[in-house]
């Protein structure tokens, strides 16, 4: 259909236009604003292709908690891109040769899923269920199919979860906190007390 | 006949319909959202005792198109300093955001702009979003003030999405279902099927988690949208206005009707997750003889009579509830709604798999 092209041309267009400012800005700010878009535009890439649960979820988790943590560091930190880029020409034969690799591999994969299709080197692709959404079908592959490999993803999340805890956790003896529960429980008798106080000495504790 | 609807199936008449229903959405929610805005402003007053606005029209009804008025006409004031593109850009982000949101809301039955699949994430994926007006909006502005209340509120912001997230899994867990409208559908016949009552009578003993799920998502949803007693963002007497110091004029409108619109939508999704959407709270079999239209009128009375009563509710908070310390504020959504929304979940699911009403619905 029309309108679909004209959305995927547009969002195409978009995508690798912002993704290429996000290399090529001065300011790293907007660098990660360019980067946001780059994000959302394949969200609607998702859409076209009929992907909508996994648009959604670029969007919810890339776009609104993982792009807000980026925006949140790169604000924060005074990056001086003078100083970055003193040492370009050392490290470009290295970065050229990564980037190399990467563009070789996704030419290769491109390829494949051009001629073949995804599934192609599946014994037995999985048949389309019928009267299914694609949310539901993603359910039922994740939970049933590949439940081990959930629980192991979960558990490496878990993981490096503790270990950001870990590593950042300070106990600074001598630091007074709020215990509410304390509070709550304070009553006449445990909140005040009495105290005699003789003339012209005053309390010590 | 054929002609005519020949032309709504081309990709042109598709488009002029949905241009349509998005500008009757569009001017419908300004409209409320003019007098909701006056409402907001005479309850505050009169929990305080004063009248409120009262000058402009009867009973100051038209204070809100005086505002309006005045707001457009000023002058737009762009700091030195400022990032220019983002500065602009950052409330027209906040503006567009909170109405793309309504566009998978259920007004009434049949009535909904687009009725997809994945309703419930979109609006999470565009709630998630909104944080991006006011942190870039903060940042652009070049300023102590507007950059730290924009940082605090990107950190309530991300934090309390955490949990509406999980309340909002567990309607979805009980409704089986992540279209909007179905999810409604489903709590039709009364007000014991919708799902704040755990969706029909054989699961009335979910009563007990869903009741305080709603009240942590009404809890949340005053975080999410930066109102009392979780103003911090804003909070006049410490930050002046947060993020909005630098605004003036018709950009500062822009953030303040998002703001009002994206208040609006979360008593909606309240209204349409737990409290039953447009369906009435009581068995309704005299409307089956009514034409469609009529129909559609009669469920968007309810749906309207139900989201301007949360929006009340919001509106009494923010006049009697004092406002929070930061760090109380971060305690409440990471130690007790997490861990607690988190609970829930687990128990919804269990009684879907070994409740009495099992497998999909």
């Amino acid at each position: 259909m029309a309108l679909q092209a004209i959305a995927f041309y547009l969002l195409a267009t978009v995508t690798i236009g912002s993704g290429l400012a996000v290399v090529s800005v001065r300011n790293p700010v907007h660098s990660v604003l360019f980067l946001i878009l780059t994000f959302f535009s394949a969200a609607g890439l998702f859409l076209l292709l009929g992907a909508e649960f996994l648009a959604m979820l670029l969007v919810v988790v890339y776009v609104g908690a993982v792009a807000v943590l980026f925006l949140f560091v790169v604000m924060m930190l005074d990056v001086d891109f003078g100083a970055l880029k003193q040492g370009f020409a050392r490290y470009a034969p290295v970065g050229g040769l990564v980037g190399g690799i990467l563009a070789i591999e996704m030419i290769i994969v491109a390829t494949a899923v051009a001629r073949g299709g995804a599934a192609r080197g599946n014994s037995e692709p999985m048949a389309a269920l019928d009267g299914l959404s694609n949310t539901e079908t993603i359910g039922r592959v994740l939970y049933t199919d590949y439940v081990y490999f959930f629980q192991a993803a979960g558990l490496v999340l878990l993981v490096a979860m503790i270990g950001a805890i870990v590593l950042t956790l300070r106990h600074k003896p001598g630091v007074r906190r709020q215990v509410i529960a304390d509070q709550v429980a304070r009553n006449a008798q445990s909140g005040m007390r009495t105290v005699q106080i003789k003339p012209g000495e005053g309390m010590g504790e | 006949m054929d002609a005519t609807t020949n032309f709504w199936a081309t990709p042109g008449g598709w488009t002029l319909i949905t241009v349509g229903q998005i500008a009757a959405v569009m001017i419908w929610i300004l409209l409320s959202l003019a007098f909701l805005l006056l409402a907001d402003r005479k309850i505050w007053a009169g929990v305080q005792m004063r009248k409120g606005p009262n000058i402009v029209g009867p009973f100051g009804l038209l204070q809100s198109f005086a505002d309006f008025l005045k707001f457009v006409l000023k002058e737009i004031v762009i700091p030195d300093g400022a990032d220019k593109v983002v500065f602009i850009l950052a409330p027209l982000i906040s503006f567009v955001l909170a109405f793309a949101a309504w566009a998978v809301v259920p007004l009434a039955p049949g009535w909904v702009v687009s009725d997809i699949n994945v309703g419930v994430l979109y609006l999470l994926a565009i709630s998630s979003l909104g944080v991006y007006g006011i942190i870039m909006g903060g940042w652009a502005s070049n300023s102590k003030y507007p950059f730290l209340g924009s940082l605090r509120s990107a950190a309530q912001m991300v934090s309390y999405e955490v949990s509406i997230g999980f309340v909002i899994i567990t309607v979805i867990l009980l409704a089986g279902t992540m279209n909007l409208q179905t999810i409604v559908e489903q709590q039709a016949g009364g007000f014991w099927n919708w799902y704040v009552f755990g969706g029909g009578l054989s699961n009335l003993p979910m009563i007990l988690v869903m009741v305080p799920m709603a009240v942590v998502f009404f809890i949340s949803a005053l975080a999410e949208t930066n109102r009392p007693p979780f103003d911090l963002p804003e909070a006049e007497s410490e930050l002046v206005a947060g993020y909005q110091v630098e605004y003036s004029s018709t950009p500062y409108l822009l953030f303040m009707i998002g703001e009002y619109a994206n208040i609006v939508l979360m008593c909606a999704i309240i209204t349409i997750l737990f409290f039953g959407g447009w369906q009435a709270p009581f068995p309704t079999p005299f409307i089956e003889s009514w034409p469609a239209t009529a129909q559609s009128f009669f469920g968007f009375m309810w749906f309207f009579a139900k989201t301007v009563f949360f929006f009340f509710l919001i509106a009494m908070v923010k006049a009697i509830v004092p406002r929070y310390r930061y760090d109380q504020l971060m305690r409440l959504g990471w130690k007790v709604f997490l861990p607690f929304s988190l609970v829930a979940v687990v128990l919804v699911a269990a009684w879907r798999v070994f409740g009495p009403v099992q497998g999909a619905i």
